[in-house]
């Protein structure tokens, strides 16, 4: 008999500060309790007790954002576990967001599966999953946990994509929606390999400095590497020309599911791309400005021209989104302190509004989902004087118009571009705000047209009225009133990175 | 001595190549995923031969999470495949592309 | 000329991992019958696996045979035959880009720049590992506890966080597998 070598030494396991991480083991512990509730107790899971569980769970994760900020203003920012994930100000507010988004959005889908009779606890359960892969991506500090990060968001909304089971649509949206964020990933992680061969390491702490302290003589391979991260954040953002699958995507997915979609891959995406470019690769700001430029004028011009041809309300926000994530990117392009507090501002405006916007879409759209043309609009607003009010008010506020919080976004983002010399930039954004103004404008005409129309009075179930009623409130108090948000996402930004 | 890295850098750029293409050209879902795995398998030896140039173990550890994901992916895709297979044969519609790009 | 500077199995090796790649990946793009891709597919696994070996990778070569030609290709095949042969192409997309010249000159002038990026950089610009003070990374036994160690340290919370990434493909393929359920008119849920 020969004996088996035994290896003796042991490993250090790395030390692990718990209330960082806590969001995440909320969100992904709610799922698992969802999970097993649903395969061991004989009864069905009611819709409410799914619901109940989900929103619990981002309270407490609410709860838990706060915490940490007062951690931060006590112990300073910091990272965990071998600097896999890190605690700063920046993924403190963009958890919170996270949260909120999964807040909303659940209240939206709950009475929306009440309305189509969907039994189970499946939604909730991947979209509680979801969400913790979008709080890892605005953590991670590294490669390879934003890579998991993104594929744990990125699978949960493939099924959530492909949820309605009633539409064609919805699995040959997922389908597409699968394969191309697929080529995405596999983009993605291929920059990552080449940014590791070119530095030495996937973390992003030590790549920073590693590009700090050496001057890379020959950089090609670390540009070969971050252009291609930039091409895998870009389909992930629905960045021109990276943005094809985003239209049939949103207008096949079921309406709270594109809701939700629409705010919380933004906040992941953008959290995360910010991180990449402006903390790991500062330093090369000269070379990724010109990327971004292009992306930005091609994302912006085309996402409001396009949006203009459409007639279907669904396919109008997802290019309307487009056009948004041109106007978020203006602040990575800045790469200034006040570039990204202006980026974190819009992220944190644009989230509730558009998750309330898709919230008057997915009861506009009825039973069955079907109904999206912009003419059931028409006289929303005569009808139900309340619910058209808030549509208007939601439209106006992502067309940037003063005293909603959609103009202090877009204002903030701009200065920021114009402070380091982007006025240009600045320039062909704002025509294409200008542009885009005409399809808002025409939509919320629209509602107030008072042509006769025959059509049904909308139940506006409680849920869903309250998510819309706060949509629509954050919307009006950080516009008129944005001053303490502002002073957030600045002093947010001051604590970015360690 | 063995041959340099940038054998195999180039051989798993044109693996990533082959792949890319053929998703950008087949019309199977199958297939085009099985090409997704090609550009995967392109990434994990891009990273193995990285691993290997810096002596870091850190490159091969990556790989495995690679592996994770793929067969994750693998997992939820086949099932969207199959959903949309079942969808398309219970209404026998053969050739079926309501989402225009 | 070559032979001199490098070790000629080393060459052998390469050259015979090389053309089992390639001619594997080819036979994914090109074959029209789905089981014969997804057979190509292993030759293609097995060649990257021969790759892994001749870098130092003994571990990652095994699972990559057990999980990837495994457990990955043998799903396929159970779809491609669930599905039927013959019938896999119901479920298709429209080519993402039409022109196969178009989509070749593409992926061609976009790889050439990466490469020529590389070439300019030398390959590779990073800094060796602290941790094996430049020496070769080890193979056989000594390479399972190199990874197992980096796993259990270094990457210990993106190993945690695959744990969320099994949870939701797990739930999302039993939900995608399964027939409808709604309730019945008559059924009433609160």
């Amino acid at each position: 008999m020969t004996t088996v070598p035994v290896v003796s030494s042991s490993i250090t396991i790395p030390s692990i500060h718990y209330l960082a991480i806590l969001p995440v083991i909320i969100l992904l512990g709610a799922s698992v309790v969802l999970v097993f509730a649903t395969a061991l107790v004989r009864t069905k899971v009611t819709q409410f007790v799914a619901s109940s569980v989900t929103v619990a769970a981002s309270v407490a994760v609410l709860v838990v954002t706060y915490f940490q900020w007062r951690c931060l203003d006590s112990s300073g920012p910091s990272t965990t576990i071998a600097h896999a994930i890190v605690l700063d100000g920046f993924s403190v507010v963009a958890t919170g967001v996270v949260a909120v988004s999964l807040l909303m959005a659940t209240l939206v889908a709950h009475d929306w599966a009440l309305r189509e009779r969907i039994v189970g606890a499946e939604y909730q359960i991947l979209a509680l999953a979801a969400s913790a892969g979008a709080v890892l991506m605005t953590q991670a500090n590294d490669l390879v946990v934003i890579f998991l990060g993104l594929e744990i968001l990125s699978l949960g909304l493939y099924v959530l994509v492909a949820f309605d089971r009633h539409r064609h649509t919805s699995a040959e949206a997922a389908l597409k929606y699968f394969l191309l964020g697929g080529f995405a990933s596999a983009i993605f992680i291929y920059g990552a390999a080449l940014v590791y061969g070119a530095t030495g390491s996937t973390n992003l702490s030590t790549m920073s400095y590693f590009l700090a302290s050496n001057v890379l003589t020959h950089p090609g391979l670390l540009y070969a590497g971050f252009a291609l991260l930039i091409v895998g954040f870009s389909f992930k953002i629905a960045a021109v020309p990276f943005h094809l699958w985003s239209p049939d995507v949103y207008e096949g997915a079921p309406t709270p599911v594109t809701g939700f979609m629409a705010s919380i891959v933004k906040v992941g995406a953008f959290a995360a791309f910010v991180r990449v470019l402006i903390s790991a690769l500062g330093t090369q700001i000269d070379t990724w400005r010109p990327i971004l430029w292009v992306l930005v004028v091609l994302t912006t011009v085309v996402g409001a021209s396009v949006a203009l041809l459409q007639r279907n309300a669904k396919r109008m926000l997802a290019y309307s989104s487009i056009n948004h994530a041109g106007f978020i990117l203006l602040g990575i392009w800045a790469g200034t302190t006040r570039g990204v507090a202006s980026t974190l501002f819009y992220i944190v405006t644009y989230a509730p509004t558009v998750v309330a916007t898709f919230a008057v879409v997915t009861l506009v759209g009825g039973l069955g989902d079907e109904n999206h043309s912009i003419g059931g609009y028409r006289g929303l607003a005569r009808r139900q004087p309340w619910l058209g009010a808030s549509m208007c008010v939601l439209l106006l506020s992502q067309l940037g118009a003063p005293l909603t919080s959609g103009f202090y976004a877009k204002y903030s983002v701009l200065a920021s571009t114009i402070d380091v010399g982007g006025s240009p930039l600045a320039l062909i954004a704002l025509l294409s705000a200008a542009i885009a103004a005409c399809f808002y404008l025409r939509w919320s005409s629209a509602l107030y047209s008072d042509e006769p129309v025959e059509a049904t009075r909308i139940v506006v179930p409680l849920s869903t009225g309250i998510v819309i009623g706060v949509g629509v409130a954050m919307t009006l108090v950080f516009g008129i009133w944005p001053g303490p948000l502002v002073t957030l996402c600045q002093h947010a930004t001051l604590l970015f990175t360690p | 001595m063995n041959v340099p890295a940038s054998w195999y850098l180039i051989l798993a750029a044109v693996l990533f190549g082959i792949g890319a293409f053929g998703l950008l050209t087949r019309r199977s879902a199958l297939i085009m995923f099985m090409c997704i795995e090609l550009m995967l398998n392109a990434v994990n030896l891009t990273f193995v031969t990285f691993a290997r140039t810096l002596s870091d173990i850190g490159g091969q550890a990556t790989v495995f999470f690679v592996m994770v994901v793929a067969a994750a992916e693998v997992t939820v895709g086949l099932g969207i495949v199959v959903a949309v297979f079942r969808r398309r044969s219970s209404t026998s519609v053969d050739e079926l592309s309501e989402l225009k790009g | 000329m070559i032979a001199t500077s490098y070790a000629v199995p080393s060459i052998i090796v390469f050259v015979g991992a090389a053309i089992i790649i390639i001619v594997g990946a080819l036979g994914v793009i090109t074959f029209k019958n789905p089981v014969h891709c997804a057979l190509s597919l292993i030759m293609t696994l097995f060649g990257v696996a021969i790759a892994f070996i001749a870098q130092q990778a003994d571990f990652l070569a095994a699972v990559q045979i057990i999980v990837y030609a495994g457990a990955i290709v043998v799903l396929f095949l159970f779809v491609i035959m669930f599905l039927g042969v013959d019938r896999t192409d119901h479920v298709h997309v429209e080519p993402l880009v039409a022109q196969r010249p178009l989509a070749a000159l593409g992926v061609v002038i976009t790889l050439g720049g990466l490469v020529a990026l590389m070439a300019q950089s030398h390959w590779v610009t990073g800094v060796m590992s602290a941790s094996t003070d430049g020496k070769p990374l080890e193979s056989g036994t000594a390479n399972v506890h190199q990874l197992g160690t980096s796993v259990f340290t270094t990457y210990l919370f993106a190993f945690e966080a695959t744990a969320a990434l099994l949870v939701i493909a797990v739930v999302g393929a039993v939900l995608l597998a399964r027939r409808e359920r709604t309730l019945q008119a008559d059924e009433v849920e609160v």
